[in-house]
């Protein structure tokens, strides 16, 4: 009977859709959560490693050498010179995050790193190389940078010593350079990836495990609430004694919540996708944009998404049927929800697995294709299998679930 | 007037939990709800399963009308078994509990076309159907209101009425009038009288004996999950009252009248 099928599913997704509440708390507010909330996160990192542009550091320098005079004050910063007994003082008001910075140079800085390079100097003359170190020869002068890693001002201005510095070694002792860039204001032109390909990486590795959790979120909203719910209700007896057929009720059942669940998860999907610019600061250009993926990737994503959606509602129904109330069904349904979220995890941040008996593993495979499908590089046997697997598992499901509707202990019990 | 229903050694056994077993205040791990329980129900009969409380009516009901299995034995509802063609016996009857419950959220308009399409009507006859069963029991007034919101009186008929959307040749009734109030009682009683009149063949279970001199033409005396006596109620009361019958058969059986 054909319309038996098709009226369970109708009747399934008129009681969702035509109670407000539900279409809101389970399709709307989750999509509008996560975009407020995310956006709200990235906004607050971001802001957490800004330093106002206005703000002038404390920085006191001791035994400030002639040769760095100008490097240093040439930055923009007040450069406050302080005297060797100071320094206890400071160091506590750095602590006390008072003073950001405090540059220690040893005396006699300046004659230091000239007798070091004369001594150096020398010794490559002699066809001895640069790596033995010429004997005699007193230890490196040591420049002491104290700062507060706790304050942002405070260890933005100790990167920013302890480059200048750095870099003011390297051009006394440069014999060669690596990816040089002359100005720093310029992107580096070494890295040859393609701005989409950055993009796909970042979404790659940070998407498939959200939408994993989405999705079972979303089918734990509606799954256990139809099946043990209607147990708890003492309704499903109702649908048993007309002719409708177990597994009709088991299939109405499991299609009708898998749509309302991928509505949930997609809702989730473009929160997410609104708020990536804001969450992921500093992303290259065209970043979380969601035209940088076509027709073909979401085509892939849609199938992967959908199987995995029908395999969840299944196991969901399954565990919830056993229970007697839904209260009861959340509880047998978390041991499961606590493995899907780990093996989605594990499978978003392996790198891709060539062997393909892994895609056999449910949310492992569809995490691993959907980072391949994001990266660009989706594997089209690993998804076929990943599709069969969801789909064999889904059928599964359904047996057992048609074979507990016809359990009198299951439905029936008290 | 030929056999629609015929039931052959039914048995059935519950396992007691231990909770039963302590509300009870027994030992015995097993409980034999129905045991080899035989009788025929004719075209057009009413048919009362008369016992006690947890003497096996609702199990043997339950079992007729294929919500559970027998252990062994089987009974036929015109000609399907209900082992083996659950489903055509389910399309053959209508049944209808207290334990049936309408989904709260849906209103008896929505329902009402829900299961006719579960079994199978077409929209005019179920628009049909819909108008006289609603007319006729008082529920066109709230049909489009919410099942949750419905007195228990309301939501009672309306269970009713969504049990018979098909018309069905074969009404089987457990505890027809238990937990209404007794202006619905009245209704539904007065129902099946009407049912009865137009040939529908009903079996309903009861401890109530006014109910069945009300209603019933033959009459099964259930208990202990044994069939103690079965026949027409002019024969099993012959010159005494139907519950002082009863008794007799009641203490004969070896039951208690504390």
């Amino acid at each position: 009977m054909r319309g038996g099928l098709s009226a369970i599913i109708k009747k399934e997704l008129a009681r969702f859709f035509t109670d407000p509440r539900s279409v809101i708390t389970t399709i709307l507010l989750p999509g509008l959560m996560i975009f407020a909330l995310y956006s709200f996160m990235g906004e607050a990192m971001t802001g957490l490693y800004r330093v106002s542009d206005d703000y002038e550091a404390q920085v006191y320098v001791v035994n400030m050498p002639e040769s760095l005079r100008p490097v240093l004050e040439g930055q923009g910063t007040e450069i406050q010179t302080a005297a060797p007994g100071d320094l206890a003082g400071l160091r506590d008001k750095i602590t006390n995050k008072e003073v950001d910075l405090l540059v220690v140079f040893p005396e006699g800085f300046d004659q230091a790193v000239a007798a070091r390079l004369s001594a150096k100097g020398g010794a490559a003359e002699d066809g001895v190389g640069l790596s033995v170190s010429p004997t005699g020869l007193a230890a490196p002068p040591n420049v002491e940078i104290y700062y507060n890693s706790t304050r942002t001002e405070s260890s933005g201005a100790y990167e920013a010593a302890s480059q200048l510095l750095q870099g003011y070694r390297d051009t006394l002792f440069t014999t060669y350079t690596v990816n040089a860039v002359p100005d720093p204001a310029v992107a580096s032109p070494y890295d040859l990836a393609s701005a989409q390909d950055q993009a796909g990486f970042i979404i790659s590795s940070l998407l498939p495990m959200l939408i994993i959790i989405f999705l079972f979120s979303g089918c734990m909203a509606v799954a256990p609430e139809s099946s043990a719910g209607e147990k708890e209700r003492g309704t499903i007896a109702t649908l048993l004694v007309t002719p409708l057929k177990r597994h009709e009720l088991a299939i109405g059942k499991i299609i009708s919540l898998s749509l309302i669940a991928l509505l949930a998860a997609v809702s989730s999907f473009v929160g997410i996708l609104l708020s990536l610019p804001r969450l992921i600061g500093g992303a290259p250009e065209g970043m979380a944009d969601a035209s940088i993926y076509g027709l073909n990737e979401y085509a892939l994503l849609l199938a992967v998404i959908l199987t995995t959606v029908l395999l969840f509602v299944g196991l969901i129904s399954v565990l919830s049927a056993f229970a007697r109330t839904v209260k009861e069904a959340s509880t047998l349904v978390m041991p499961l929800m606590i493995a899907v979220m780990l093996v989605g995890v594990l499978g978003s941040f392996a790198g891709a697995q060539s062997n393909l008996l892994y895609y056999l593993i449910p949310a492992y495979n569809s995490a691993q294709c959907m980072a391949g499908i994001f990266s660009f590089t989706p594997n089209v046997a690993a998804i076929g299998i990943t599709i069969a697997a969801n789909l064999v598992l889904t059928a599964a499901c359904v047996f057992a679930l048609t074979r507990m509707f016809n359990s009198e202990r299951i439905v029936f019990s008290r | 007037m030929g056999v629609v229903l015929r039931a052959e050694r039914l048995t059935k056994t519950f396992k007691l939990s231990k909770k039963q077993q302590n509300l009870e205040h027994t030992a015995e791990t097993m409980r034999t709800a129905a045991n080899n329980l035989s009788f025929d129900v004719g075209k057009g009969e009413v048919f009362g399963l008369l016992g006690p409380n947890g003497a096996g009516k609702t199990t043997t009901l339950r079992m007729l009308s294929t919500l559970i299995k027998p252990d062994s034995g089987d009974a036929t509802v015109e000609g399907h078994s209900i082992v083996r063609e659950p489903e055509q016996v389910r399309a053959a009857i209508g049944f209808l509990t207290s334990e049936l419950r309408l989904e709260d959220f849906f209103t008896p308009d929505y329902l009402f076309g829900f299961f006719s399409q579960l079994r199978g009507i077409d929209a005019a006859t179920t628009e049909r159907r819909k108008r006289e069963l609603f007319e006729r029991f008082g529920i066109s007034e709230f049909a489009g209101v919410k099942v949750g919101s419905l007195s228990t009186g309301m939501k009672q008929k309306a269970s009713l009425v969504i049990s018979i959307v098909h018309d069905p040749g074969i009404i089987i009734f457990d505890e027809p009038t238990n937990g209404l109030d007794v202006i619905t009682a009245r209704v539904v009683t007065d129902y099946l009288k009407e049912l009865r009149d137009s040939g529908k063949t009903i079996i309903l279970s009861t401890h109530i004996f006014s109910l069945v001199e009300k209603l019933c033409d033959r009459v099964g005396i259930i208990i202990e999950g044994r069939m103690t006596a079965c026949d027409t109620l002019d024969a099993i009361t012959r010159d005494a009252s139907l519950e002082d019958r009863f008794f007799e058969l009641f203490v004969e059986a070896g039951g208690e009248v504390a």
